[in-house]
């Protein structure tokens, strides 16, 4: 369970270019929940999953994951406890390593890293099956370097690589907005399988209406640096973008919404 | 008369590139793996041969002597790491402070003198360049190519451990290897500290062989080691692809550069433009990559993602 109380954080504060990015930001997420996000741009969704990953600091409130207090921990010590795919596909993987030396170094994460073999036969054989599970052929390209794999084939990996270890949180910044749209569905019908299957507690920052419809069971659109419209079960299995709209300017008191939202 | 007195002066080259190689090995691990412009080495270097053959004149076993500068050479690594990983110093800038703080170091553990003999007379050492030309076990060049061979089994290993894959990854991708779970302050750190133990050892068998400790023998070895590494690699770069063959090709890399030195100092270059030189052959090998790149470009073929 993760709990985002009372959370802000404002950028270069202070100067003109004081930025508040979070703004008294309360969320809770259950155990096995998937919550789609959207909201304009500067909503603050990026700040929020990078306040939950420990990439930024936050000035005021706590972020506490399965009762733990994680809000001073630094990041490297954080990850043993998340699994992250980021927008950039060339952020999550090291271009001049090999494929099963990504995932080696992902199925360590959490653990202690000592002087023993990265990779055992044991190993080999568990990330071949698990390959198997993206359905890209990746399992028959073990020691190809991850950098000449494609924008797609690279975000599908890390999302392997962030569930091998099975993550407490799973978070998605926009994990497909890189990708062409035909790409972005293969990867996001992984996704969806693999939280499915691991019943993992997961995140996912969209600007796909229409995605963040389809996928999850909970929906949360944010305005301002906090959570402006929170949708769950029923309610959101039959909701529609128009509606989604109508709510969103409703939350925000603004007719701006509609704009911001689709302009974004 | 000119290939007579080449051939004379090459054992004294392969010599001298392959201790010089164990440097470049120290470059390649902060430059190539941990994408970090480390510039301690200029220091370092002199560090290990001060702390080799001080500790040798004081009675300790060369062998010893040879561990105890690895390990120093270890410590102002750590400096290095400590000052840009703790302090958020730039890490070109953070190596050029404590190569300036070594010269002081260095000249204090010199007892104060710029230079130091060692007599290959008076002292077992291991490597000496009175013998590069004899046919016997004292050849500088047997102990050389078995501590290489050592050295680069050892790195081997390492690299292809749990650790050692973190600090690639830390070189690679410092956001995901944090992501990962890996301290990258911490793995940075380990990086420059074996770099620049390598690069101390390395000083510590040239101060060996030239017989003397200079106070000035690492000034701009950091171009020499990089010479050593992009030479390796554009030479033989498409063929060694093993990680060890790699470490190979960055030894070889220095012994090419030592004999292309005799070569020019044979054809008369004055021995006072030799830094010139030098700087001006790494420009050389480090503008190729770019220049293939721009001709493959402009006629037209695809440029390498």
């Amino acid at each position: 369970m993760l709990e985002i109380k009372n959370v802000s954080k404002t950028f270069n504060p202070g100067t003109v270019n004081a930025k508040t990015a979070l703004n008294g930001l309360n969320l809770t997420l259950n155990d096995g929940d998937f919550v789609t996000v959207i909201g304009g741009n500067g909503a603050g969704k990026s700040t929020m999953l990078n306040a939950v990953a420990g990439t930024i600091q936050v000035d005021t409130g706590s972020i506490v994951l399965d009762g733990r207090d994680i809000t001073r921990l630094p990041e490297f010590k954080r990850a043993a406890y998340l699994g992250r795919v980021f927008q950039d596909p060339m952020m999550g993987t090291a271009a001049t390593m090999q494929i099963e030396e990504n995932l080696a170094l992902a199925d360590r994460r959490g653990q202690r890293r000592t002087l023993k073999k990265g990779i055992t036969a044991a190993d080999r054989e568990h990330y071949i099956e698990q390959l198997k599970i993206l359905d890209l052929g990746l399992e028959n390209r073990m020691t190809a370097k991850v950098g000449l794999l494609s924008g797609g084939q690279r975000q599908a990996l890390t999302l392997l690589m962030a569930t091998l270890q099975k993550p407490e949180l799973l978070l998605l910044d926009e994990h497909t907005a890189a990708l062409d749209p035909k790409t972005a569905a293969k990867v996001l019908e992984a996704t969806q399988r693999i939280v499915e299957k691991n019943n993992l507690t997961t995140m996912m920052i969209t600007h796909n209406m229409r995605d963040a419809i389809t996928y999850g069971n909970r929906l949360i659109m944010m305005y301002d640096g906090h959570v402006a419209v929170d949708v769950s079960g029923e309610e959101k299995k039959h909701l529609t973008v128009e509606q989604l709209l109508e709510l969103f300017s409703k939350a925000s008191g603004s007719d701006e919404a509609d704009d911001k939202l689709l302009l974004s | 008369m000119f290939f007579s007195s080449l051939l004379n002066a090459a054992p004294g080259a392969v010599a001298q590139g392959m201790l010089w190689g164990i440097m470049a090995i120290g470059v390649y691990i902060t430059y190539r793996i941990l994408d970090v412009a480390d510039l301690t080495v200029d220091g370092s270097l002199a560090t290990g041969g001060a702390v080799c053959i001080m500790l040798m004149r004081a009675g300790c076993n060369p062998w010893l002597a040879l561990l105890c500068a690895f390990l120093v050479g270890m410590l102002a690594g750590m400096i290095t790491g400590l000052l840009h990983t703790r302090c958020g110093i730039p890490a070109i800038l953070a190596g050029i402070l404590t190569q300036l703080a070594l010269y002081s170091v260095n000249l204090r553990i010199m007892g104060s003198k710029s230079n130091q003999p060692i007599s290959v007379d008076k002292y077992n050492l291991v490597v000496s360049q009175r013998f590069v030309k004899e046919l016997s076990l004292r050849n500088p060049l047997i102990p050389a190519i078995v501590t290489l061979a050592v050295l680069i089994g050892i790195l081997y290993w390492f690299f292809g451990t749990e650790y050692g894959s973190g600090l690639r990854a830390t070189g690679a991708n410092r956001r995901m290897a944090s992501a990962q779970g890996i301290d990258t302050r911490v793995t940075v750190t380990v990086g420059l500290m074996l770099s620049n133990g390598l690069v101390a050892l390395s000083g510590a068998l040239l101060a060996q062989y030239q017989g003397a400790v200079d106070v000035n023998m690492g000034r701009g070895a950091i171009v020499i080691g990089l010479a050593a590494v992009i030479i390796g690699e554009v030479l033989l770069g498409k063929v060694f692809r093993n990680f060890a063959l790699k470490l190979c090709a960055v030894v070889i890399g220095a012994v090419i550069y030592y004999m292309v030195l005799q070569i020019v100092l044979q054809l008369g270059l004055n021995t006072n433009d030799l830094k010139l030189f030098t700087a001006a052959i790494v420009a050389l090998f480090l503008s190729i990559p770019c220049w293939k790149d721009s001709v493959r470009t402009k006629k037209g073929g695809v440029r390498n993602a």
